[in-house]
């Protein structure tokens, strides 16, 4: 009786952790310190470093100019690993318009914001296998953010 | 160990981790600064630091605005926030402006609500909206043109309404805001009394909530069956996005630039493109819509079957807590329902 009342406690206990340290953003977004143009190459650094390509950057600010807009530094930058995208989108294709992931950065006077969704936001219960990479990149994601807000 | 230790451990664990947790700085950089600047002096959120700000503002209104946000304004609710945690960042909030806030009772103010009606729409409503729904677009972000330092707020809205005793607003008529467009009401001829009535039309906007535009809907995806081969269908998807005014950016495959050029999977194929004058629109409303750049669709081939499938921008809108927002993926959502269409004839 008493095993099974220790089980319990320590169910709760391991459930109340893990409600403290895990939940799901609407959106991640950080402020770095960094002007644009240094934040820009930390990012596509720590991109990198983090084993991820980066397949394509668009430079929204140009194409507003170009237009006649008034506009900041504005740019959305496209990565993913191949092999990851090729399991992606051949096993779930509910996840294709989101790959390859996203992070939009933009200038706002001398710091530069970083945003991105939070990939857990995708989860479905019926397919755990997807869940596990979307569970990853949750976690690269984080990091990345982090080294972002930290940089100087 | 026995089990004893390790529920201890457990514990003490649990324990660290809230007592680091209620490092208010720590809290405020993670989750605040990117909005409200790391020196409070706003972004794409408010300045907190303005000290007019700061001293007509309670602690009690600041723990609410953390804990249940604005809805439809972009503040969103930090529900996981234990009590502590906010705490610790409303005494980090502080910290720029020490000094004792106002504090406010919980009692309403009587006025005559009609007469304070007839003053909003003279005085208020061209910076709060003709029905208290507020200033277009979010706070200071002189990245980009604005037309006004600060976002008037939305005084229709249940976070504001919720937050904001009665007389921590009659304060705000009465002696304006400075660094702000919020003027002394008292300084511009009004009565003490006639900023009763004012008062007591904004409560009364509880009883006449404006709608809630923001409802997750139940598909995360616009997807439709293409009746013709997937070469043929996206230059359908081409013909109809330039058909509906839209420069076409590129078309490129999903693991172009991830693998050697020659090796890209021909089978699923990215077009995208976008209208700069909605973009430009869209940024005034919110400088985060990056997550919905360029506009895309995606054409790809699975089983012998094509299909043509986007992310569905009602679904993607909810993240970002902007009533203003939301409408404007609701045209995009009909956009992008009008050219999957067309070019899935």
């Amino acid at each position: 009786m008493k095993i099974i009342a220790n089980n319990r406690l320590i169910s709760a206990i391991v459930f109340m952790l893990f409600a403290t340290l895990s939940y799901a953003d609407e959106l991640m977004m950080i402020r770095s310190e960094q002007t644009f143009p240094e934040a820009m190459l930390k990012l596509q650094e720590t991109i990198n470093k983090m084993g991820y390509t980066i397949s394509r950057v668009q430079r929204v600010d140009i194409g507003l100019s170009k237009s006649g807009y008034l506009t900041d530094k504005y740019r959305v930058v496209f990565f993913g690993r191949n092999n990851e995208i090729e399991e992606i989108t051949s096993k779930y294709p509910y996840l294709i318009p989101y790959v390859p992931w996203k992070i939009a950065i933009f200038a706002e006077q001398e710091n530069t914001l970083l945003v991105t969704a939070d990939p857990l936001r995708l989860l479905d219960k019926k397919h755990p296998a997807a869940n596990r990479y979307l569970y990853q990149w949750k976690k690269d994601l984080e990091k990345i953010m982090h080294i972002m807000q930290k940089a100087e | 160990m026995s089990l004893t230790r390790f529920i201890l451990s457990l514990f003490l664990l649990l324990t660290a981790s809230l007592a680091q947790a209620a490092d208010g700085q720590r809290l405020y950089e993670q989750n605040c600064a990117a909005c409200h600047g790391l020196d409070g002096n706003g972004g794409v959120g408010v300045p907190l630091a303005l000290p007019d700000f700061q001293y007509s503002a309670s602690d009690d209104f600041l723990r609410k605005m953390i804990r249940h946000g604005r809805p439809g304004r972009v503040m969103p609710a930090f529900k996981r926030f234990s009590d502590e945690e906010v705490d610790a960042i409303v005494r980090y909030i502080r910290h720029w402006a020490p000094g004792k806030p106002f504090k406010y009772s919980s009692k309403r103010i009587r006025g005559d609500v009609k007469h304070g009606k007839q003053l909003y729409a003279q005085r208020c409503a061209s910076c709060h909206g003709a029905n208290g729904e507020g200033g277009k677009g979010t706070g200071v972000t002189f990245s980009r043109p604005r037309n006004l330092p600060i976002i008037p707020p939305a005084l229709n809205n249940k976070g504001f309404l919720d937050a904001a005793p009665d007389e921590m607003i009659k304060a705000t008529l009465m002696n304006g805001r400075e660094g702000t467009p919020m003027v002394s009401f008292l300084k511009q001829g009004l009565k003490e009394k006639d900023i009763n009535d004012i008062v007591a039309y904004v409560r009364s906007f509880e009883k006449h909530p404006l709608p809630l535009t923001l409802k997750v809907p139940e598909e995360r995806l616009i997807i439709m069956e293409s009746m013709q081969p997937l070469k043929e269908t996206v230059e359908a998807i081409k013909r109809a996005v330039v058909g509906k005014n839209y420069r076409l950016i590129r078309v490129q495959y999903i693991n172009q630039g991830l693998v050697e050029k020659g090796r890209e999977n021909k089978k699923q194929v990215i077009v995208y493109f976008c209208n700069f004058s909605f973009l430009n629109r869209a940024l005034a409303v919110d400088p985060r819509v990056g997550l919905f750049l360029p506009c895309r669709v995606t054409a790809y081939e699975k089983d012998g079957k094509v299909f043509v499938t986007s992310t569905n921008p009602l679904y993607m809108s909810t993240i970002f807590n902007n009533n203003e927002l939301h409408r404007l993926c609701q045209e995009m959502y009909q956009e992008y329902m009008d050219i999957i269409e067309e070019a899935t004839l």
